[in-house]
């Protein structure tokens, strides 16, 4: 089935090669319409309902080719990654963010994934706060304090969505320097710039401000929206973050996520250190107490500081009376897949499958689908190289981006005790 | 599930997924045998069946050594070839089942380690969460999916990381996890599965009465649940536990590079090996919270 549908999608790639030539004489908007030719992608099921567009084989080797790039940099088997993380968000809201290159601008393409982004950095960095700022009339404000609560930040940002005069990239790494240079030394200290204009208008030298974010050891990223700048480029360099350019919708979105899984640490930018924390129980039902973060009476639920005795409403947080930091323990177990990664799988190698002296699992070992082609020809599959059980594409890139277990490793004790030895 | 997406599901069609404890340890050491809790699951999956005709029904076996699908209801026989004593679904359950236990314990054999007496529930969970995304694959109308630990064997410590990995994937495609534990004392894995992504959790006082539990409690589709007051959790463990000596703390340190708990200042994390600073850490975030204004 697999094999058919790439067939189809090659195709229509030669189609297209073809059409191109005779395209020229058509104005830009034409052009985007008969180089995609978006409808004939489409099928219908038999009902007659549009099925969705179906490029697994394509989407497959993007991701293979991902997570071949990201293990190679953790190549070594105990990477430390900067699991705790002091975010700022700069959000670029200069009269170039109303540019609609990207539909219907680029302040509201921005703003979406900036949402998206915000969810998924606090599911993958349960222990990290983030911080949103803006720049607009060549100032920079701060739209939200450093806090750990998603929904505040989306609001936030989503209320005040409207773009005007000049940008300056030294104002508002000034203003994050101010806020990221007070946080506990064992937190890693990152900004993130999102910057739609050509030009940064700057009161005074900006060098001198990116020294001062270099020796804050604060770690600067830009993703540009219109084309590669030269200060930015340079400000990355020097903080050692990472500079990328978006090229459309899709790409600015990948690159925004990159930015979700915590980074590898470097040892000099963030001390070790054991932090006191406390694991609050869950208050029984029936009790009433006043809360302390919203000072109201409430029934049941809510959290008690193991220390001080007072009151929370959620986890994770920071007690308001003893400053403890009170988390639960799933807090913590969300962030172990970082440190223990599952390994990519391997693909089965064409002249394997082929070879019909091998006998080949028939399904797939984690969700039954047949691995069969229609004319009984195995088709495309992963294997993963510490339990050799064989999995289907999809189910690969699940296990890889979500689940984070492998279920061949996990379901055979044998296997599982002979990793152990070896580590 | 080829010929699914054609079918019109409502919002109270299910697919479930029973992962069955089938740990011999458990079992032989239990005073509720296994034939006649088997009678009531086989029930179960019935009724199950006879709920929704669109109803779908996938076990998976959770033994000590290995886990498998041992049946599921989209791709069973026809019931032509149904063997005259018993219904389709009990023989090739049973077979399946028959066949499971004794490669299980085969496997148990050849491994030199000592026999352990935890199930692999890590296992038999992601391979049920993977079931469950070819579902979601499906189509984008389609029978809405659960998991129902049937559990009775105790906790392995060692599958801890992997347990929790499945249940935030499972919190994050909105997939309930409900657990019946029939063992003696409570699952502190299933309780934080079912609380965390939504399920329920449910310790059967009375184990005659089996059938009963699961059908007034387990049986009932998602869409349902809104309008029915099922058991509420009792209080769930949140407290962790140090790694250096395994006990429960409420109060602890931990690395602010690989995040290990520890119920005490070390001078070196054993986990990741990164040397601490001072222990001034705890002085330094509260005074942090000082200068900042805790208002927002």
């Amino acid at each position: 089935m697999n094999n058919g549908d790439r067939r189809r999608v090659n195709g229509e790639a030669e189609e297209d090669d073809d059409e191109d030539e005779g395209n020229e004489d058509l104005d830009a908007w034409e052009r985007a319409y008969a180089d995609e030719r978006s409808w004939e992608a489409l099928q219908e099921d038999e009902s007659g309902l549009l099925r969705p567009i179906d490029n697994n084989t394509l989407y497959h080797a993007q991701y293979r080719r991902r997570i071949r790039s990201l293990s190679s940099l953790a190549t070594t088997a105990r990477i430390q990654k900067g699991l705790i993380r002091y975010l700022c968000i700069v959000v670029d809201l200069s009269k170039a963010a109303a540019e609609m290159d990207y539909r219907p601008s680029r302040m509201v393409v921005v703003a979406k994934h900036v949402d998206a982004f915000i969810r998924e950095f606090f599911d993958q960095n349960p222990l990290s706060q983030l911080a949103l700022v803006t720049i607009k009339d060549g100032v920079a404000h701060c739209l939200t304090d450093l806090g750990g609560s998603p929904e505040s930040h989306v609001k936030a940002l989503m209320g005040k969505l409207e773009c005007s005069g000049e940008s300056s990239l030294q104002n508002a790494l000034d203003l994050v320097h101010g806020y990221l240079n007070q946080i506990p030394s064992y937190g890693h200290r990152e900004v993130l710039v999102l910057y739609s204009a050509l030009s940064t208008c700057d009161p005074g030298d900006i060098m001198e401000t990116i020294q001062k974010c270099k020796k804050s050891k604060i770690r600067c990223s830009v993703i540009g929206l219109s084309a590669e700048i030269f200060i930015c480029k340079h400000l990355c360099q020097e903080t050692g973050g990472s500079y990328s350019v978006a090229l459309d919708e899709g790409h600015f979105k990948e690159l925004i996520l990159e930015h979700a899984p915590p980074p590898p640490a470097i040892a000099e930018f963030a001390i070790a250190n054991l932090i006191k924390m406390g694991f609050p129980q869950r208050a029984a039902e029936s009790s009433i107490a006043i809360c302390s973060c919203h000072k109201e009476a409430k029934i049941g639920g809510g959290y008690t500081c193991p220390r001080c005795k007072a009151r929370v409403c959620e986890l994770p947080t920071e007690c308001r009376i003893c400053g403890l930091t009170l988390i639960s323990s799933p807090h913590l177990a969300r962030s172990y897949h970082h440190l223990f990664p599952i390994v990519p799988f391997d693909e089965v190698s064409p002249s394997l499958l082929n070879d019909p002296h091998i006998r080949l699992p028939r399904s797939c070992f984690g969700c039954q689908q047949s691995l069969l082609n229609p004319g009984n020809k195995p088709s495309l599959r992963v294997a993963c190289p510490k339990c050799k059980q064989h999995f289907c594409l999809d189910c690969d890139i699940y296990i890889h981006e979500s689940l984070h277990n492998c279920p061949g490793c996990e379901s055979f004790r044998h296997s599982k005790s002979a990793i152990a030895g070896e580590e | 599930m080829a010929s699914a997406p054609s079918k019109l599901y409502a919002d109270d069609v299910s697919v479930l997924v029973v992962l069955l404890d089938t740990n011999p340890f458990f079992w032989s050491s239990f005073a509720f045998p296994f034939s006649k809790f088997l009678s009531h699951f086989l029930s179960f999956l019935n009724s199950i069946l006879v709920l929704n005709q669109l109803n779908q029904v996938v076990v998976i076996a959770t033994g000590c050594n290995s886990c498998d699908y041992i049946y599921d209801s989209s791709m069973a026989t026809s019931p032509s070839i149904e063997s005259g004593r018993m219904p389709a679904l009990c023989s090739d359950l049973l077979q399946k089942l028959e066949e499971f236990v004794t490669r299980d314990e085969h496997l148990g054999k050849q491994d030199s380690l000592g026999p352990t007496t935890s199930s692999l529930l890590s296992g038999s969970l992601s391979m049920a969460l993977c079931y469950i995304q070819r579902i979601f694959r499906s189509g984008p109308l389609h029978p809405q999916p659960r998991i129902l630990c049937l559990q009775g064997s105790s906790d392995g410590p060692e599958q801890y990381v992997a347990i929790m990995n499945a249940i935030f994937s499972a919190q994050r495609s909105m997939v309930p996890i409900d657990s019946c534990y029939i063992g003696s004392n409570n699952s502190a894995f299933l309780q934080q599965a079912s609380y965390i992504t939504g399920g329920v959790y449910q310790k059967p006082q009375q184990l005659d009465g089996l059938f009963q539990y699961l059908l007034t409690v387990f049986a009932t589709d998602l869409h349902s649940r809104t309008f029915l007051q099922l058991p509420k959790s009792v209080g769930v463990d949140f407290r962790a536990s140090c790694f250096c000596h395994k006990k429960t703390i409420d109060m602890g340190y931990i690395c602010s590079v690989c995040l290990s708990i520890f119920c005490k200042h070390h001078k070196k994390c054993s986990t990741c090996g990164s040397v601490f600073g001072q222990a001034h850490a705890d002085v330094a975030s509260a005074s942090n919270l000082k200068r900042k204004t805790p208002e927002t």
